[in-house]
């Protein structure tokens, strides 16, 4: 062992404890630039106990001096209050610079008519930054963020196929009251050879190459009361938005991943799926939970995402 | 004056003044809340959670959702935007504990309630990457799978009764929340009758999509399409919630 440490005299106090014999604790005073700091936190502190809500009085609390927010109520009525985050909160969405800013933008757009905002390259470049925005937060978790959706549940809104419309007039009521997709199940209703025959028949009419007569089967089902689904689908199976019934003449499917499966028997197996299990989708109502004018702008986002109408 | 030397050498003295100076700090900020007459907002609305929705809090807790999602949304600009209003005292008074959280690796949930389709959540909780394609989300596939355990539901009640939870046991209680909440809501506060208000609302409103099995997925669902929706801003001015800071 090292006697050196033991045998030298130091400058430096020590705590005078000792450890295992010969190790030492110094006694060095804090440095200086650290203690200032430590006094210039008290100092902080009593500064803010003037300025800001500090100390708990009886039923109440010290509220701050010199440090008022003043905004305007939803009567138009202008108030003072002490410094509290509530406040600031109001008064930043009423006077801070960007807020004011986007504001008079919604305003701007809240105002204007759809043909307005469409023809107006500069309302739509704030329309495409904020609904961008308010898109990821809200609908993109179903619709996905492009607006592709997933297949049997959340449509895609980035095609130009719509369920309920694609005017703005028809995705403004989609966005502010919600829908509820509704095909009944047939499981029960029909036997497989039936459904098979169904299910071959709408195949045929986005020109699949099925089996003729199954085809003739199935149509006699489809067009009739037995099936009943013109009602919803209409004699021509182009849909019908008042139901959110789909087109079953195109290559767009939203239920049954036709175009994901191989072979014909795999898609026929897709459709017939559909037919038996029925569908009930919700796609929420937003008229609570966003603004008017946030309404307005998804509604011209959607419209521009997929080919609207 | 005791020396810094005698407080270093006497280890239980130590401990004491620790103590102290540590709870001084406690106290000067925690127990003035529970006298100031504004730190609760007086609002309408607020209600206890259903038995259902409470089984579904609990599980809530003990997968360890708040690791990654918070309940508190603050009271600045962005918050606003993204997530609403921000949230109250008021709104979870009844929380014990409270899920305010602060660790966000995921969105806040404050008011999550409503803005997803039962059928969403469903799938989202079983493997969160089937709906948003870029999620680290864990997957809960069991929570369809497990039949919902309700059978202490009475206790888990009684248990938050005491902490000062309104559930009612006795006619008077009963009355109390009727007057408070008013009667369908005081129905589902009443701890004698929890099973069956349980079943009854799980079997009706099937958030699993699962007909006719109540499973964790029910009650999970339940509580998440709950939050922050008990309250009508509609009803307020902004100003109003200010006065009680
Ligand atoms: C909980 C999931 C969910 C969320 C969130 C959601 N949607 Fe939907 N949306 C749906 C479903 C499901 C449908 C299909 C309804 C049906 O089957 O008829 C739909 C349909 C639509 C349609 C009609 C599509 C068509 O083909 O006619 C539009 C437009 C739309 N959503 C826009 C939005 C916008 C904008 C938002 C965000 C504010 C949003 N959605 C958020 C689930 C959702
Ligand atoms: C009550 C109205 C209604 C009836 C009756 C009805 N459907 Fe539908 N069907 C719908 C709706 C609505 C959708 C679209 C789902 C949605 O909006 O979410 C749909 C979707 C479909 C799809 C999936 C299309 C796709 O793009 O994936 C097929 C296939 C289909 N229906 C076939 C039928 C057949 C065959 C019948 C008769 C046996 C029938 N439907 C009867 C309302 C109906
Ligand atoms: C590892 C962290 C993590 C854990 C644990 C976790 N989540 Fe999430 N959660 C996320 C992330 C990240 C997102 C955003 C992406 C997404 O939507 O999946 C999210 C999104 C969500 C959303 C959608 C919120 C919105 O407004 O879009 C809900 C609801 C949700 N989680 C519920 C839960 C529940 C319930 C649990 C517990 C069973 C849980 N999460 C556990 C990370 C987590």
């Amino acid at each position: 062992m090292s006697q050196t440490k033991t045998s030298k005299p130091s400058a430096v106090q020590t705590t005078g404890h000792a450890w295992d014999g010969d190790i030492q604790e110094f006694n060095n005073p804090l440095p200086s630039w650290w203690l200032w700091a430590f006094y210039a936190t008290v100092v902080f502190a009593v500064v803010y106990w003037v300025f800001y809500p500090a100390w708990p009085v009886a039923g109440s609390y010290t509220k701050g001096v010199m440090n008022d927010i003043t905004f305007v109520d939803s009567n138009g009525k202008s108030k003072t209050t002490h410094w509290n985050t509530r406040s600031a909160l109001l008064r930043d969405l009423q006077e801070s610079k960007t807020a004011v800013l986007s504001r008079d933008y919604l305003n701007k757009v809240a105002a204007a008519s759809y043909a307005e905002i469409l023809g107006d390259p500069e309302m739509m470049a704030f329309t495409r930054s904020m609904a961008r925005g308010i898109f990821g937060d809200n609908c993109a978790p179903c619709h996905g963020s492009g607006g592709a959706g997933v297949i049997g549940l959340f449509p895609n809104l980035a095609d130009d196929d719509w369920l309920w419309g694609g005017s703005v007039g028809d995705i403004q009521a989609t966005v502010k009251n919600g829908h509820f997709g509704f095909m009944p199940a047939f499981g029960e209703v029909f036997d497989d050879a039936q459904l098979d025959d169904i299910a071959s028949y709408v195949l045929s009419l986005s020109g699949h190459p099925v089996d003729a007569a199954a085809s003739r089967r199935g149509k006699a089902i489809f067009q009739t009361n037995e099936g009943g689904c013109y009602y919803c689908h209409t004699h021509q199976a182009t849909g019908l938005k008042s139901q959110g019934a789909a087109n079953l003449t195109d290559q767009i499917w939203t239920i049954a991943d036709v175009n994901g499966a191989a072979d014909l028997a795999g898609k026929k197996e897709r459709v017939k799926q559909v037919i038996a299990n029925g569908v009930q989708r919700r796609m929420p109502s937003w008229s609570e939970r966003l603004s008017a004018a946030q309404i307005k702008l998804l509604t011209v986002y959607v419209h521009e995402l997929g080919g609207g109408q | 004056m005791i020396k810094h030397e005698s407080i270093e050498t006497n280890a239980a003295l130590l401990v004491i003044l620790t103590l102290i100076v540590v709870s001084i700090g406690g106290l000067v900020e925690i127990v003035p809340l529970f006298y100031i007459d504004d730190t609760v907002e007086d609002v309408e609305g607020v209600r206890p959670y259903t038995a259902l929705e409470l089984r579904g809090r609990d599980i809530y807790q003990r997968e360890g959702c708040y690791l990654c999602h918070s309940q508190m949304i603050r009271p600045f600009r962005d918050e606003l935007l993204r997530y609403g209003h921000y949230s109250l005292a008021a709104e979870s008074q009844y929380d014990h504990p409270f899920q305010w959280g602060s660790k966000r690796t995921g969105p806040d949930l404050a008011r999550v309630g409503g803005k997803y389709s039962n059928a969403w959540h469903v799938a989202h909780l079983n493997n969160p990457r089937d709906v948003v394609p870029q999620s680290i989300m864990p997957n809960y596939p069991w929570l369809l799978q497990t039949d919902l355990d309700y059978s202490d539901i009475q206790e888990r009640m009684r248990a938050l009764k005491r902490t000062g939870v309104p559930y009612s046991e006795t006619q008077q209680e009963y009355d109390a929340n009727v007057a408070e909440f008013g009667a369908a809501a005081a129905d589902q506060l009443d701890i004698l009758h929890a099973e069956e208000n349980l079943m009854h609302q799980a079997l009706t409103e099937d958030y699993d999509g699962q007909r006719g099995r109540i499973t964790e997925m029910d009650a999970l669902v339940a509580y998440l399409q709950v939050l922050g929706t008990m309250v009508d801003f509609s009803k307020y001015d902004e100003g109003y919630f200010a006065d009680f800071r």
